[in-house]
This record gives C-alpha cells, structure tokens and sequence, in this order.
C-alpha cells in the first residue's frame, strides 16, 4: 500500500512537472529556442504571487488573475525587446542571452526579495485531503493535476483549433514562407512566449504553494521540465504530461528508498530513457 | 598573375612580437614569488586556473560547437578525486591532481556516449543534469564528509611542503603551470590535422561531415580531453581551498557561469579571448565584487549586451579593425608584387 501511495503521490506531483515542462516544449516547437532562464521564470512568477497575495490579502489561487497577465506581458515584452534578436541558425546566442538572463533574474530577485524561503500562504487549501481506497489524496495535488490537464488540453485546443495556433505553427515550420502569407513572425513569437510565460505563471504559483521557494531554486525546476519534455519526446505536449509523471513516480519512489535519493533517482530515470528511447517516448519533432 | 607572386605564411610580426613578450611575461610570473605579496600571489593564481577553465570551455564551445553548461562536473569530480585519493587512497598530491585527470577522462566516456544523444542547446542542459547526477552522489559518500563535505587533513597538506611560504609558492606554480599547458595545448592541438577538421566543423558542419571528417569522433575526443583536464585543474582549485563540500565544488555559477561569461566578453572561438576575458573578468570582479549581487547582475547584462552587439567579443572587436592573431592558426596569402622576379 506504501507503494501504490508513492505511485500516485508521484503521479500527482508529475502534473507540477508537466505545467514547468509545457511552456519550455511551447517555445520550442515555435522558435526552437531552449530557454535557460525558464526555471527563474516560474520562480519569478512565484513571487509576483507573493507580492500581489501580501499587498491585496488574495487568495493565492486568484492571485492568478494578475500573475499570468503580468508574465504574459514579460513574456511578450521580452521576445519583442531581446530574445527576437537573438533567432538564427546559430545556438549560441540564445542559450547564452538566456542564461545571461537567467543570472539577472536570480540577483535581482535576491537583491528585492532577499534569500530567506518563501511560501505563499493558501489557508486549508494546503493540507485539505480526501481518502480514496486507503490512500490520502491532497487536494492541492489533485487540483494541480487538473490544472495541468486542462492547460495542457488548452494549448493543444490553442495549437490546432485557432487562427493562432495556425499561426504558430506556420512559423515552425518554415519562418520565411510565414512571413511572405502575411504572418508577422516577430509578433507571433511574442504572442508563443507570451502563452509560455502564462502557463509559467499557473506552474509557479502552484509550485509556490506546494513548497517554499528562494531565488536559487530555477536551475533545478528548469531541469525537471527539460527532463519531462526529453522523456515525452520533443514538441509532444500530451507526451510531457506522460514525462511529467514518469519524473514524478521515479522520485517519489527514489524518496521512499531513502530520502536523499529523491531527486537523484528522478535523474536517473530520465538518464535510463535517454540511453534506451533518446528521442523521449513519443517524439513529434526531431530536435 | 602568378602563383609566384603570393607567399603563404603562418606566422606573423605581431605574432613574433607576442611570442617574446609572452616569454618574457612567463618568466616574470615565473619569479613572482619572489616579487609579489602573499595575496596578489593567491589571486593570480586562481586568475590561472579561471583561464584554464575558459579556455577549456571555449575549445568545446568555440570550436567543437558543444556548449555545456556543466563543466561544473568534471571540476567538482575533480576536487573529490584529490580528496578521496589523498585521504583514503594515502596518495600524494601531486599524484592525485595527475590520477583525477584520468579518472575525469574515464568517466566523461559513458557521459558522453549518452549525452551527445541530445542536440544543440538540449545537449548543454543535458551535461547541467550530469552535473546535477556528480553532486547528489558526492553528497552521498559519508567517508568524504556527504553533505557538508570534508577539510583537507593537515599531514596531507604538510606532505606537500612543510614551509608555508614553499607551499603557497607550489600551489601558485602549479595553477600557474595549469595555465601555460592548458593554453599550450590547446593552441597546439588547433593546429594539428585534428585541430583543422575541428575548424571545419565549427565553420560548416555538413560540409566538414561530407569531406570525410568523422564529426562524432572529432567531437568525443574534444569532449574527453577537455574532460580530464577540467578535472585536474579542479583538484586543483580544491588543493587552493583546502575544503570542499557538493554545493561549492559543483556550483554552476562559479565553474560554469563565470567562465561562460569570460569567454563570451573576451571572444568565443579564439585562443586570445579568453586570456582577455579572464583579464576583464578579475579586474570588474575586483572592483565591484563589494556590490554582491548587483555585480553579478551587471555581469549578465555586460554579457548580454556583448552576445547581441560584439558577438565575437573584444578580441573580435580588436581583429575586425587591425587584422591581428597573436596565437597564428590560419595560414594567411600574402601578394609580394611585381618586384620579385620568378
């Protein structure tokens, strides 16, 4: 019973996975960029969560309503004003700017919210649980979880069903021929980043509540993502959710050996699909 | 027209003229314990082995088009193999710096065999996972202190030299000696027939591949050299600090960022960049490092705007408007005229 409790807790926590992997395999399957600083995102996002609980006395859950407009617009701005110039056959400005950036974001959130955790603070929300078949089941786990579904549904819905979302994927697939239809490719970019960094926003608000967080924590949630993305096989957005939660299963388990295998294991098993599957489970896109 | 009237060359005064002033220069560092004060003495010598590390990551970066962001790796394997060989295994220091470089290269061959699965930037947070793998085992390992890590014992420092002022001269030689062979080789192997087909698939990699160049080959041997030789300038960072616990010795910031940063503001994919960049990197870091994390800041932003504005960096600024190459790689055409009779 102890392991089936691992089982779901971990398939519960991989829907946190999935939402910090999505925009990462959004920005991707547009612009083909690999953002470095997307960890220090959702950390920002998590406290803009903070701020706006503590200045309005809102519920963390409907801090949302101000977050993810606020990190759309980052996001836009930041496409339009920086990562636009930096798209080209050549990796390496983007993954240098990005991790330039993701440097700034660390030090500057150092520098205004200092180094002590944080947690935002969700009132019964956090501990509220229902038992089913024997095993507890947080609400907040299963309410993250919902959340991931329905994102991850929304920007499949987004991709395939929408002016918008045809074109994104004009711009994928060839930039040159997109802009002579009339597509603007910068705009469109800033419109990809801007939904990245909105699902962004939901990731770390949840994340936010789910545990406490310090500005030194990007890096290791931008990993979690990457991993879920490379195991669900690259712009595959169902295929993160599953890498989500075979992330989330492997560390959970890894924790129930020994708890300082935890994270470990989850690496390792993302390391034994790469040596046996490398292009994750369900690939759409060669990388 | 004729073939006559070119002249085909490698070297060059300007390159002639920094050779010696390069020789000169060694030699004054050479004796710089005898001239320079005990902290100037440790500050260039982690200035050496920063340029080390630099020139490693722009041999893989630069030129072998692998942009990792976890050397950070092989530099904290490195720091825990001059631990575990000197405390556990009783083995000298010295040899222990050597036996790291081994087993840094032993090690970086399954990695790489996994890694280079994963393409371009997937590829760099690929070898950031790796890195991640290194630290949480380190902290693992109880015999060498887990997770607050362990102090180098006195006996084994003391087996190094028994002086202190002998000691601090060592250790500066040695990061000192790090530097001159790191950058030696590297500018040695550039110009070899490796080093060639390494150039060829920096500047078109398809067209290298369809000439004959076995890329993956080419690149798996850039990676497990640079490999072991990050380990063992790692030992020896960590025979300077005398401690190490998991998050210092694999810090991506200090192993990883750092050197990104001086390469790309001194010029990715030349030998003299990342001696300008180590340059410009201590002296910011000397003068603002008393912001904290503003400095960092300024750094990312100073890095940002170099990436977008100079791509090659200062030492690309420099070329682009004097046409100079201090170290001579490329083989330059040069018209003689008519005056030369055939």
């Amino acid at each position: 019973m102890e392991w089936l409790n691992a089982i779901v807790q971990g398939t519960l926590l991989g829907g946190l996975y999935a939402l910090f992997a999505a925009g990462l395999s959004l920005i991707f399957g547009v612009m083909r960029l690999v953002n470095i600083a997307h960890g220090d995102l959702i950390v920002l996002a998590a406290y803009l969560g903070l701020t706006v609980t503590t200045a309005t006395g809102m519920h963390p859950m409907a801090a949302v309503v101000i977050v993810v407009p606020a990190m759309a617009l980052i996001g836009y701005a930041l496409q339009r004003g920086l990562l636009n110039q930096t798209l080209g056959d050549d990796i390496l400005p983007p993954l240098l700017v990005t991790f330039g950036l993701s440097v700034i974001i660390q030090n500057g959130l150092l520098e205004v919210y200092t180094a002590d955790p944080q947690t935002l603070n969700a009132g019964a929300l956090e501990t509220a649980s229902v038992a089913v078949g024997g095993v507890a089941l947080g609400i907040l786990p299963l309410l993250t979880f919902g959340i991931a579904i329905a994102v991850i549904w929304g920007l499949q819905w987004t991709f395939y069903h929408t002016a918008l979302g045809r074109a994104f994927r004009a711009v994928s697939d060839n930039q040159d021929i997109a802009q002579l239809m009339g597509l603007n490719r910068r705009h469109i970019f800033g419109l990809a980043m801007a939904l990245a960094l909105g699902v962004t926003a939901i990731a770390g608000i949840l994340l936010g509540i789910r545990t406490s967080f310090d500005p030194s924590i990007g890096g290791g949630r931008l990993i979690f993502g990457f991993e879920a993305v490379i195991i669900g096989g690259l712009g595959n957005l169902w295929g993160t959710l599953v890498g989500g939660v075979i992330l989330g299963v492997a560390q959970t388990i890894g924790a129930k050996i020994d708890p300082g295998w935890q994270v470990l294991a989850g690496h390792i098993a993302f390391l034994v699909i790469l040596a046996v599957r490398p292009n994750g489970l369900f690939p759409r896109i060669s990388g | 027209m004729n073939l006559q009237d070119y002249s085909v060359s490698r070297s060059s005064k300007a390159a002639r003229v920094a050779a010696i002033l390069a020789a000169i220069a060694l030699l004054a560092l050479i004796a710089a314990p005898w001239w320079a004060g005990r902290a100037d003495m440790r500050l260039m010598g982690e200035l050496f082995l920063y340029l080390s590390l630099a020139t490693l990551w722009n041999l893989m970066a630069g030129y072998a088009g692998l942009v990792s962001v976890g050397q950070q790796a092989y530099v904290g394997f490195g720091g825990y193999m001059l631990f575990a060989l000197t405390m556990l295994g009783g083995l000298h220091p010295l040899a222990a710096i050597a036996a790291a470089g081994v087993l840094g290269a032993l090690i970086s061959i399954p990695v790489a065999v996994l890694i280079f699965r994963l393409r371009g930037a997937y590829f760099a947070i690929g070898t950031w996972v790796i890195a991640e793998v290194f630290r949480l085992s380190f902290a693992q390992i109880t015999a060498l202190g887990g997770g607050s890590g362990s102090s180098l014992p006195v006996a084994i420092v003391k087996s190094l030299a028994s002086g202190r002022a002998m000691r601090e001269a060592l250790s500066y030689w040695l990061a000192l000696g790090a530097a001159a062979l790191v950058v030696t080789a590297v500018y040695l192997f550039l110009r070899s027939r490796q080093g060639l087909a390494l150039t060829a698939i920096r500047d078109n990699e398809l067209a290298a591949g369809s000439l004959g160049i076995d890329i993956w080959r080419t690149k798996f041997i850039v990676y497990v050299v640079t490999s072991a030789f990050t380990a063992m300038i790692g030992a020896l960072i960590f025979l300077q600090k005398l401690r190490i616990s998991p998050d210092a010795a694999f810090s991506v910031n200090d192993w990883t960022a750092f050197v990104i940063f001086i390469v790309v503001i001194g010029g990715i994919g030349t030998i003299e960049g990342p001696i300008i960049g180590t340059l410009v990197f201590f002296a910011l870091r000397e003068t603002l490092a008393d912001l904290g994390t503003t400095y960092l800041i300024v750094l990312g932003v100073v890095a940002i705007v170099v990436m977008l504005r100079a791509p090659k960096g200062i030492w690309g600024l420099v070329r682009s408007r004097y046409d100079l190459q201090l170290f001579p790689l490329g083989y330059r055409v040069k018209h003689i005229g008519q005056s030369k009779e055939n």
